[in-house]
């Protein structure tokens, strides 16, 4: 028998990508990982979003995930700008030998 | 036109000629490098002109003011320009109150008339003398200058109405002397003479302010006529009973003189102040500059007839001074030095003139030595350029016919000085010894020791001549070749000074010349005044009971005087080697003289060396034990005390401040660790913090 899709499936598949973006953000030690970590919990929000704007049959919902779609792309090239930046300076991408603000 | 009220003009004009001298000469006579003899610039004319004419312009003026004095019926004539020491109130001796000031003032009177005219008529007449005789040398217009200036001070001098005034006088003709002492200053020796005028003189300049200081406290004035009045006003006594504070007042005058006029024991300067150039020997050190000294005394005649003790040192130091010095000039072989000994020998005649009383005479003397004093440095000036520069008489002789004009001045001047009637220092000479043996308190020994100094005068006077003019020619052969007589500018001076030196007596004849009536004794009439006529009178009327007295002592003066001369004949030209025996027979006394008594080595011995070197080793030695062993433990001190602050400092202050930064890491240390400086660490907290905020909502 064929189950239909519900708004419950969807919420778990959120949350399981923002428990694997979240994981991947505290434990993975390359900082492009950690970005893409970061897009993972954003798509998972976003998913979220679309699922209630279905479930009400509302459209804020998918209006607000593309204003995610949109953010999260000017805060990957901002992140990315760092990371170059970063780089350049130090020649590594590694989240643990980036450690100069400390006491 | 009342020149009496332009006699503040009388020095002004040298001054003004000093002044375009040193201020703009160098452009009228520039320097060439190398002393080449490039014909000089026609602005080296306005020199010649210039300076001599100021001078003239001034005796001029003093010839006009005297003329209107002498028609004043009190013959004195006072002109304040200005206060130029302002007052300030102080408490004379005698507790009252008195104000301290010193006008820019002048004053003529019979005794400065006499002082102007002497220092401005010869001062022109060696001024043209110049013109010649310093034609080739350098720094023509630094001459001109200071000998410019030198008759300004020195019509500052006589013509001063206050002894503040006259001092500034006093020290600037020193300066001058000093200046042109120096002038040929790339010579050492010239510029230690120069020195050693300056320095002696100092010594008496100190004696000098000394006695102003004391006059300024017991009599409460510096003019010349407020101190006459108080010393006539009966209220000081004569100090006959012992030496009161007049005397010492009068003592430390004199000391001022005998520096200025080069009395013993500060006469030694004047010999050396003859490495100057002649014309200077001339002006300053024979005719005016050194006698300032008597005339000060003469000025201050108030103050001498209240202190017979002093007066009493005045004719001593005096006496002594001529015999000295006449002994010294009867064996020095530079001709100028002769000269130079001669004055001092004079300048000691003028005192003992001014001590026993006789101080007309003493200016009397001061006037025609003047003239024949400056005639013989002239003329040995001209002996000097015609032989190129030779000073020495024993590489001298014969140059009576190659030399005829400068012969002749020098052969009149010769008689003059050693006192033959008719010429001038007969007259004054002969009255100087004439008051010495008649005034009161005059003396016979101290007359006897003048009339041997009398006597050794014409024979040194007529030494030179005989050396210098007569007999063989001992020149040196390069200069033997070009003896030439000097040129008219230098000659007709010598003549004008010879004329001087034959007239100059005859208003001074004596009094037992009577056939000449009372108008050959004007000299003594016109300084009357000036010098206390009662006085004067008094000593007159003494003399004139003894007149058979008199002729013997001016036969005996005169006879001495032919002696003197007749001597020296024989010993230098008709058996010359009399002399060298005669040096030789006297032995060690001959040596004594030649060397000048050894007081120059005495004062080396006991002052230069003495007390200047042994007092700076002293010092030296004062200086390494005290001042050094002050500095050393000063220092030692320092670096005890910086240890001390060190340790302190490394201990305890750095030990405060350690321990404080310390106890801060300690305490701060479990905040600190949080900071690990991992991002994601940062992240994790943050997550835990959400879980958290989520589990106590959701548990709720």
């Amino acid at each position: 028998m064929l189950y239909p899709i519900t708004t419950t499936h969807y919420m778990i598949l959120s949350a399981a990508l923002l428990l694997i973006g979240t994981l991947g953000v505290l434990t993975r030690r390359n900082i492009v990982i950690i970005l893409m970590s970061i897009e993972l919990i954003l798509n998972a929000v976003n998913i979220n979003l679309i699922a209630f704007s279905r479930h009400f049959g509302h459209v804020t919902g998918q209006v607000f995930a593309i204003f995610v779609i949109t953010v999260a792309v000017a805060e990957a090239a901002v992140g990315l700008g760092v990371l170059i930046a970063l780089f350049r300076n130090k020649e590594t991408v590694q989240a643990d030998e980036i450690e100069l603000l400390k006491w | 036109m009342n020149f009496l009220d332009l006699i503040w003009l009388i020095p002004l004009f040298p001054l003004a000629g000093a002044a375009v001298m040193l201020f703009i000469g160098r452009w009228l006579d520039p320097q060439h490098a190398g002393g080449d003899h490039r014909p000089s610039p026609p602005s080296k004319a306005v020199i010649s002109l210039l300076c001599p004419g100021t001078v003239l312009v001034s005796f001029l003026l003093s010839l006009a003011a005297t003329v209107q004095l002498s028609a004043l019926p009190e013959k004195i004539h006072q002109v304040i320009q200005f206060t130029w020491l302002a007052g300030m109130p102080f408490h004379m001796a005698n507790g009252v109150q008195s104000i301290f000031q010193a006008d820019w003032g002048f004053l003529l009177d019979p005794l400065s008339a006499v002082m102007i005219l002497v220092v401005t008529g010869v001062g022109f007449v060696i001024h043209v003398y110049s013109v010649g005789y310093m034609a080739h040398d350098g720094g023509y217009y630094r001459y001109f200058g200071y000998l410019n200036l030198f008759v300004f001070f020195m019509l500052m001098l006589v013509l001063a109405n206050n002894y503040a005034l006259m001092f500034v006088g006093w020290e600037g003709v020193g300066l001058c002397s000093y200046l042109l002492i120096g002038f040929y200053f790339n010579r050492k020796s010239a510029a230690d003479a120069g020195k050693k005028a300056f320095i002696v003189n100092r010594i008496g300049d100190a004696g000098f302010l000394l006695g102003m200081f004391l006059m300024m406290n017991v009599l409460g004035s510096l003019r010349f006529l407020d101190v006459n009045k108080a010393l006539t006003s009966g209220a000081f006594t004569s100090e006959t009973a012992g030496f009161g504070v007049l005397s010492a007042m009068a003592l430390l005058l004199f000391i001022g003189a005998t520096g200025k006029s080069a009395q013993f024991p500060l006469y030694v300067w004047l010999p050396d102040a003859m490495e100057g150039p002649t014309p200077v020997s001339a002006l300053i050190h024979a005719a005016t500059m050194v006698t300032a000294g008597v005339y000060m005394v003469a000025r201050s005649n108030a103050l001498y007839r209240l202190t017979p003790e002093t007066s009493m040192i005045v004719v001593a130091v005096g006496c002594f001074t001529a015999f000295l010095a006449a002994t010294i000039a009867l064996v020095q072989n530079d001709i100028k030095r002769v000269l130079a000994y001669s004055t001092v020998s004079q300048l000691g005649y003028m005192f003992m003139a001014a001590g026993v009383g006789a101080y007309w005479v003493a200016i009397f003397h001061l006037y025609t030595h003047a003239f024949f004093k400056a005639l013989l440095f002239l003329g040995s000036g001209s002996v000097i350029h015609a032989l190129s520069g030779e000073q020495d008489m024993r590489k001298m002789g014969g140059l009576k016919d190659k030399i005829p004009v400068t012969f002749r001045a020098m052969f009149i001047g010769s008689l003059a000085i050693a006192g033959i009637p008719g010429l001038a220092a007969f007259f004054s000479k002969d009255e100087i010894l004439w008051q010495i043996y008649s005034s009161p308190s005059g003396s016979k020994i101290v007359w006897a020791v003048a009339a041997l100094t009398a006597f050794m005068t014409a024979f040194y006077m007529w030494r030179l001549m005989f050396m210098t003019f007569y007999g063989a020619s001992r020149v040196d052969p390069k200069a033997a070749a070009h003896i030439h007589e000097s040129p008219k500018v230098m000659t007709v001076p010598l003549q004008v000074l010879a004329a001087g030196s034959v007239l100059a007596g005859w208003i001074g004849v004596p009094k037992i010349w009577g056939v000449f009536g009372e108008g050959f004794r004007a000299f003594e009439h016109w300084l009357a005044p000036a010098l206390g006529g009662a006085a004067v009178e008094a000593v007159g009327e003494h003399a004139a009971h003894g007149a058979s007295t008199e002729w013997l002592l001016m036969g005996t003066s005169v006879a001495l005087a032919l002696a003197g001369i007749a001597l020296a004949r024989y010993l230098y030209i008709v058996k010359p080697a009399a002399a060298d025996e005669l040096a030789r027979a006297s032995g060690p006394l001959y040596d004594w003289a030649l060397h000048k008594w050894r007081v120059d080595e005495a004062y080396d011995f006991l002052f230069v060396n003495g007390l200047a070197k042994g007092g700076g080793t002293a010092l030296g030695v004062f200086d390494s034990r005290v001042v050094d062993g002050g500095v050393n433990g000063a220092g030692w001190l320092t670096r005890f005390t910086s240890r001390v602050s060190v340790w302190w400092d490394t201990w305890i202050v750095d030990g405060a401040v350690r321990l404080t930064s310390f106890l801060v890491k300690m305490s701060s240390y479990p905040v600190r660790t949080l900071q690990t400086g991992f991002v994601q660490s940062y992240a994790l907290v943050f997550v835990m913090g959400v879980a958290l905020i989520l589990g106590y909502l959701v548990m709720r």
